[in-house]
């Protein structure tokens, strides 16, 4: 089976969309002719055309509100804000416009948009390439969030999220474009090339939206994570040798709930792990489900390992981003150890 | 020229406040008939002049004179004075039932009759209208059924948006009428993408979008005026200047100079100027634009001069922030008046069928208000059900919103 990066991936998730049906047209800040800042669309506009794959002017609110406008005539936009952190602009169209149009209209107008957006630290970002706003997502009722971790999944959500009929926010982790991340950031980090997950099937696959993976099995602790803190997860788990139970959320909203329930029911102890600022996070929300779900087995109260609450700062990259000594260090506590 | 020295803040005011004497003085009316009508392919850079007059039809004694008139006949003329007759009475029975308590809300359009009226007749089948919540004259003149409106204003039993909307902010695709929301500007950039659907999709269908003055402010109205240049989006951008924007005149939203007509300029769209109160001037300009986007032309930018004769909503008291006799110093007139008046001079119409016309669109009214009653209105009778608040977020109920419907008890 082929290897690909997740780069590489998304594109080819677009690629098939936009063969296999006209009505979907992607387009974003330097996403025609150049092919994307990330590359993900490249070669889309030569193959497609420019009614297809085009260049939008520097303004978010424009290009997610055109693309409601497009998906209420019965286009399939998949548009891209360039880093989530300029989503802002084009949160009032989000929130208010496309995560409510099928409800206000009672399905006279839908709204099957999906907006990708690069997301997460780890790059030495600075404040406004770094974020991880997926909790600013994940309060929207009408609103799906999806986060993929490695290039089989983006590729298999990315078209199942251009499939369903409702508004997908899609954030890849730009940390993870070009390889898996575990935190260290003092080792070289190995290509996708190198890795499992990096196969990627030719032509159309699909990933269900809404469900998790377990990423490693185990019985003695359970880890929530999503995106680059899988990866993280996994060298904590192995530095400290726990037996923990790592599961990928791999859709934020709706959440795979059975699957949690059942991990923690089973491990009795609960980590959760996000980039995104601790209060109020996405995090607060799975405590407070796990609490609700499965009170009577937990053994430890339930550890979140979050960024800070401080705005992502660039010199103290090493010392915000929750790596897998701080996740170590949760996973052992958890643990009574 | 001034001293150079500590910069002083400015803030527009109207020219006039309560208490004080109506002044309209300072708004330059051009005669009926003197702006001239270019081809639709002109040079946007040879009309710049039209963005900053007033296209008129109907003069002061009633007659339809210069180049933009003589687009519609004698029946045209009288469905459109009917429709906006419709429109008012409908206000005026649906204000009232506000404040019977039958619904909680209420936005009248005294005044702005024509520019909805008229404009919907210069579309085609297909097109699809992005409104505001003051345009309900698209749904009137397109047949719309007025028992179906009242049910939304009702929220009853058979509300077609299963009482989760404020009153007046109906939907029909049917009728080309896109789904209001309460928040303002957001759809205006929403119809330029819908008209860049249906160029990439190589489609003869336009859209038509619509905002306020105040509006104009918003950031959506930079973005579709933005894209709308950029893609040359089959769309006709209306700017219905009513004067008002709650109690905020449209000095705040425009500065002191310029037009709203204006602003389309500086993107390159070309931008015209349209008398709101005049049915006939409205229909000719909205023909002309829609014409230049389906012959693929690209986009027109059009302002409608009016005013907002009636209170904002239903919980505004326009007696707070300007003269209670304004409305009546308003230079262009009343819309129906104006129309009334041309086909009496046609020969078409007399005072004798005006009077009957009003009461049998009463009695019409009155019948469809019965009619929607008979379904509940927002505190008796009947009532969407609980379900139905936990439907249509998703096209399928995910997990959580299946547990909370059951926690509900519905």
């Amino acid at each position: 089976m082929p290897r690909r990066t997740m780069i590489e991936a998304i594109r080819d998730a677009m690629d098939v969309s936009m063969g296999r049906d006209d009505k979907v047209v992607v387009f974003g800040e330097d996403v025609g002719f150049f092919g994307g800042v990330f590359r993900c669309t490249q070669g889309l506009q030569s193959k497609y055309g420019k009614s297809r794959c085009f260049d939008a002017p520097i303004n978010e609110s424009g290009i997610v509100g055109s693309a409601i406008g497009m998906a209420a005539y019965g286009l399939k936009p998949c548009v891209e804000i360039q880093f989530a952190d300029y989503m802002y602009p084009a949160y009032d169209q989000l929130t208010q416009e496309a995560a409510r149009l099928r409800y206000r209209s009672n399905g006279d107008f839908t709204c099957p948009i999906v907006v990708r957006m690069p997301t997460g630290g780890g790059i030495f970002g600075g404040q406004t390439h770094s974020q991880s706003p997926e909790a600013l997502f994940t309060h929207v009722s009408g609103l799906k969030t999806v986060v993929p971790s490695n290039p089989h999944d983006a590729k298999g959500l990315l078209i199942a999220a251009i499939e369903d009929p409702d508004p997908v926010i899609f954030l890849e982790p730009k940390r993870l474009y070009n390889g898996p991340f575990d935190g260290h950031h003092d080792r070289p980090v190995t290509p996708w090339s190198k890795h499992e997950l990096g196969e990627v099937a030719d032509g159309h696959y699909t990933v269900p939206l809404g469900k998790a993976a377990i990423r490693r099995a185990g019985s003695a602790i359970t880890v929530l994570a999503y995106g680059t803190m899988v990866y993280v997860a996994q060298a904590a788990v192995e530095e400290t040798g726990i037996d923990a139970e790592i599961i990928d959320l791999r859709t934020l909203l709706p959440l795979d709930l059975d699957t949690i329930v059942a991990s923690v029911k089973k491990t009795g102890r609960c980590v959760i792990v996000h980039e995104a600022t601790l209060t109020s996070g996405f995090g607060a929300e799975l405590s407070a489900l796990v609490q609700e779900n499965c009170f009577y087995h937990l053994e430890a109260p339930v550890a979140r390992v979050a960024g800070w609450d401080t705005p992502y700062p660039h010199a103290q990259e090493w010392d915000y981003f929750p790596g897998p000594a701080r996740v170590g260090r949760a996973l052992l506590e958890t643990m009574g150890a | 020229m001034a001293d150079a020295g500590m910069s002083r803040f400015h803030v527009p005011e109207p020219e006039v406040r309560p208490g004080g004497t109506p002044d309209f003085s300072n708004v330059t009316i051009p005669k009926a008939g003197s702006v001239p009508r270019p081809e639709i392919d002109v040079d946007p850079r040879d009309i710049r002049d039209l963005a900053f007059s007033i296209i008129r039809v109907l003069n002061r004694a009633g007659e339809a004179v210069g180049p933009w008139a003589g687009l519609l006949s004698d029946d045209e003329l009288l469905e459109g004075l009917r429709h906006m007759m419709t429109l008012r009475t409908f206000d005026a029975r649906m204000q009232m039932a506000q404040r019977q308590g039958k619904t909680s809300f209420y936005m009248q359009h005294l005044g702005e009759e024509a520019v909805s009226c008229a404009f919907r007749k210069a579309l085609a089948p297909g097109d699809m209208n992005f409104p505001t919540y003051r345009q309900a004259g698209l749904l009137i003149a397109d047949g719309y059924p007025m028992v179906t409106m009242m049910n939304q204003i009702y929220s009853n039993e058979a509300d077609p948006l299963k009482g989760r909307q404020l009153p007046i902010m109906y939907s029909s695709k049917e009728h080309g009428f896109f789904s209001i929301s309460g928040n303002l500007a957001t759809q205006y950039i929403q119809a330029v993408g819908w008209a860049m659907a249906s160029a990439i999709s190589n489609d003869s269908k336009i859209a038509a979008a619509w905002i306020g003055d105040g509006s104009t402010a918003e950031s959506d109205f930079h973005s579709a005026l933005v894209f709308a240049s950029t893609y040359k989006a089959p769309v006709v951008l209306n700017v219905v200047n009513n004067q008002w924007a709650i109690s905020t005149f449209q000095g705040i939203a425009r500065g002191g100079a310029g037009t709203f007509a204006a602003r389309g300029l500086g993107f390159g769209i070309p931008s015209l100027r349209a008398d709101g109160n005049d049915y006939l001037a409205v229909h000719a300009v909205a023909k002309w634009a829609a014409e230049r986007a389906r012959r693929n032309l690209g986009p027109t930018l059009v302002e409608y001069v009016t005013y907002r004769v009636g209170a904002h909503s239903s919980s505004d008291d326009p007696s707070a922030y300007r003269p209670k006799a304004e409305s009546d110093a308003w230079p262009l007139g009343d819309p129906i008046v104006r129309l009334k008046n041309h086909l009496i001079r046609r020969g078409v119409w007399s005072d004798e069928r005006h009077t009957q016309a009003e009461a049998e669109i009463l009695e019409t009214v009155i019948a469809a208000q019965r009619e929607a009653e008979r379904h509940g209105t927002l505190h008796a009778g009947g009532k969407p059900s609980a379900r139905d608040m936990f439907e249509g977020v998703y096209a399928e109920m995910p997990p959580h919103l299946r547990r909370q419907r059951q926690q509900a008890g519905v």
